[in-house]
């Protein structure tokens, strides 16, 4: 029982409904209070403050509902759910910044939590500055701020800028200071929310290594994220929520995979009803659809098995067909072309109705929206042409089977490649006109 | 170990996790110092133009043209000492009850004692007030004043103007939170406040109405400046001590409905 870092016993959290409207008029206030002594029948419930004017129409929204967990001491767990599920409602409890309905949490040790990067830092400040301050609100004491100053300032690598007041900041300068302030706050239990969603790659791989490195060192972490990548690469176990409560936990990969199952929609708009289509019309594509690892029809996750289909209808049979499918990325940029012509398949002689099927060994694409084109020709002349004819939804996973997840560096594919090394002298290596 | 659960009625004050923060409230006080005359060309000197400026109206609007009675001391004087303490209380009340919805994102972020935000920012008045207090010395001098015995009683004069702008701006700054309201009335309430306070002193008003005069929290303040620094053959009205009273019910009770409407800020503000 002593392991227990974080229990979490029937958690709940009921919002009312427009209860985060920003401005509630006094004058609704005054009249209930006016009102009160004539209304008899509501019972007045827990969390109703004499203030929060209560509509008498008002409905409630749970939040979060019944939610229990554990988490052990030196483990990392992540939460992962669409938005709405309650991620972010969850971690706002655990962190003591908004109090639960009901149920109860009860955490052992020392609470750090990230839910925003450099929260509380002042734009007129200098970095020095700020590192005391946004320390201090993050329950720091100025010794301890003090004496890992140094630290913070080299992990953040803003030396140079460290007496810049942080209005001058690049973005990427003040999340890596926020960072690393929050890092060496050097917490027991560690609380992260999304904020690995932001900043380049190499930021988002020195974060995860100093939360790694945190986990490592036997401290406990919570991480909220939409990234699979991250939480596949982090954590061991994890819960998945949806609509405020817990839909699957366990081993992370499993869990991953029955969250996808649960969220994926079926392809809704039917390509079958498109009109904006080029070519000659004596082959219509009607039907997109994929069979793959992540068994949902618009996910797949890369390094995985992937099987595009895609349902076609013509006029009579036909001959010298071939079919185009391209990749383009969520900024427009085509990302990879694939078509059957490239592999040698000009089809010969197709039915009149069939499925072109193209598959995948291991899907190279990294984690990221894409959406796809498809091109079909016959007698090498464009017959159907659709852009944006389905999106898809490409999940990390574990390309090379190594336990890394690709993706966190930037780039665009995982491809298969091999290193070596072997003894050779660097002299005869110039020799050879490797060298400059 | 943290336990989270929900809280029902009225919660503890944790005046214990409050002292455990103490840093935090200094660290906030130096940051409202640091940034409070950031891009002003006379920077700290406001804080000694403002109320030598007020004080010169008052003594032209009031003396010359109302005759309202200054006690026998020098005009300027009277309303000079009577600024400071108000300029404390005023500045207070009107920052610290805006003090959570100014700092909304940290409210929402991070957990840490609410009541540090009020009380830091009405705190981070102390150092205009100091300057003030400087000037006065001078003034004093220049007026040829000396005050009596009764200068000893501002040290607790001070801490009661502190209290009541603390007391009154945790009321405001909870309901600030959710109304904001509050925000559109304080600006007229506390010019109003202001002339009845500072304008007019205790020994102008009616001996039956006292009392009532007495309720404000700041009368006696200001009242106890007066005395404290220019009387010399000043009596201090014994009602003062009723407005101190007031002082400490408000700032009481304040701190109770802080806690209890604390709850909820992160969800509301």
């Amino acid at each position: 029982m002593e392991n227990v870092a974080v229990r979490v016993q029937n958690l709940g959290k009921r919002y009312r409904i427009g209860e985060q409207e920003p401005y509630r008029t006094l004058r609704d206030a005054i009249a209930r209070a006016a009102t009160a002594p004539f209304r008899r029948t509501r019972p007045r419930r827990a969390d109703d403050s004499r203030y929060l004017a209560i509509s008498s129409h008002g409905g409630h929204i749970w939040a979060l509902r019944n939610v229990s967990l554990e988490v052990m001491n030196g483990e990392a767990v992540g939460i992962i759910g669409p938005n709405g599920a309650g991620k972010t409602t969850l971690l706002k409890i655990l962190s003591r910044i908004t109090e639960p309905t009901e149920g109860q949490a009860e955490i052992r040790g020392r609470l750090g939590s990230l839910l925003e990067i450099g929260t509380g830092f002042h734009q007129e400040l200098t970095g020095r500055e700020n590192i005391y301050l946004n320390g201090a609100i993050l329950g720091m004491k100025k010794k301890e701020i003090e004496s890992k100053f140094h630290d913070i300032v080299a992990f953040a690598e803003i030396s140079d800028f460290i007496d810049t007041p942080v209005k001058w900041y690049s973005d990427g300068m003040r999340l890596r200071l926020g960072f690393a302030i929050a890092a060496h706050l050097e917490p027991e239990v560690l609380l992260v929310d999304e904020v690995l969603a932001v900043g380049d790659a190499s930021f988002q791989r020195k974060c995860l290594g100093k939360m790694g490195e945190v986990a490592g060192e036997g401290r406990t972490v919570i991480l909220v994220s939409h990234d699979m990548a991250a939480i596949q690469n982090l954590c061991g176990r994890a819960y998945a929520l949806n609509h405020g409560r817990i839909l699957a936990s366990g081993e992370v990969n499993g869990v991953i995979s029955q969250y996808l199952e649960s969220v994926s929609r079926p392809q809704v708009a039917s390509i079958a009803d498109r009109t904006d289509r080029r070519g000659n019309g004596r082959l219509r594509l009607v039907g997109f659809s994929i069979l793959g690892a992540a068994n949902s029809s618009d996910t797949v996750q890369c390094g995985a098995r992937a099987t595009f289909e895609i349902a076609y209808e013509g006029s009579a049979p036909l001959r010298n067909v071939d079919i185009d499918m391209l990749f383009y990325n969520q900024f427009g940029t085509c990302v990879l072309v694939t078509g059957s012509s490239f592999v040698g398949k000009v089809f010969a002689e197709v039915p009149e109705r069939g499925i072109f099927s193209c598959r995948f060994e291991k899907f190279p694409l990294l984690p990221g929206i894409y959406h796809l084109r498809l091109n079909c020709g016959v007698n090498g002349i464009v017959a159907d042409d659709l852009k944006n004819a389905a999106t898809i939804h490409v999940v990390g996973g574990d390309y090379y089977g190594s336990g890394k997840i690709p993706g966190r560096g930037g780039g665009l594919f995982a491809v298969p490649h091999e290193w070596e090394v072997r003894n050779e002298d660097s002299g005869s290596f110039t020799r050879r006109g490797h060298g400059t | 170990m943290i336990v989270i659960r929900p809280t029902k009625g009225w919660a503890s004050l944790r005046l214990r996790e409050l002292w455990a923060y103490r840093e935090l409230i200094l660290f906030l006080v130096w940051r409202d110092l640091k940034v409070r005359y950031k891009q002003t060309v006379l920077g700290a000197a406001w804080a000694v133009i403002q109320p030598l400026a007020m004080a010169l109206l008052f003594t032209i609007i009031f003396v010359q043209f109302a005759g309202l009675p200054t006690g026998g001391a020098p005009p300027f004087l009277f309303y000079y000492t009577a600024m400071l303490p108000w300029n404390l209380f005023a500045k207070g009340l009107t920052e610290g009850s805006n003090s959570l919805v100014a700092n909304q994102r940290m409210i929402t972020k991070i957990y840490f004692p609410r009541l540090v935000l009020p009380i830091s920012t009405v705190l981070a008045g102390l150092v205009d007030f100091g300057i003030g207090l400087a000037v006065l010395v001078g003034l004093l001098a220049y007026f040829g004043v000396w005050p009596t015995l009764a200068v000893a009683s501002l040290p607790v004069f001070i801490p009661i103007a502190i209290l009541s702008s603390m007391g009154i701006a945790f009321w405001l700054s909870a309901i600030d939170a959710r109304y904001r309201d509050v925000r559109y009335t304080l600006p007229f309430i506390t010019q109003i406040w202001f002339f009845a306070t500072v304008a007019v002193p205790i020994s102008s008003v009616p001996e039956s109405l006292r009392w009532i005069y007495s309720l404000n929290p700041m009368a006696g303040v200001v009242e106890g400046f007066r005395w404290a620094l220019l009387g010399q053959e000043w009596r201090l009205d014994p009602l003062v001590w009723l407005s101190m009273a007031i002082v400490v019910v408000i700032f009481v009770g304040g701190l109770f409905y802080f806690r209890r409407a604390e709850r909820v800020f992160a969800d509301v503000v």
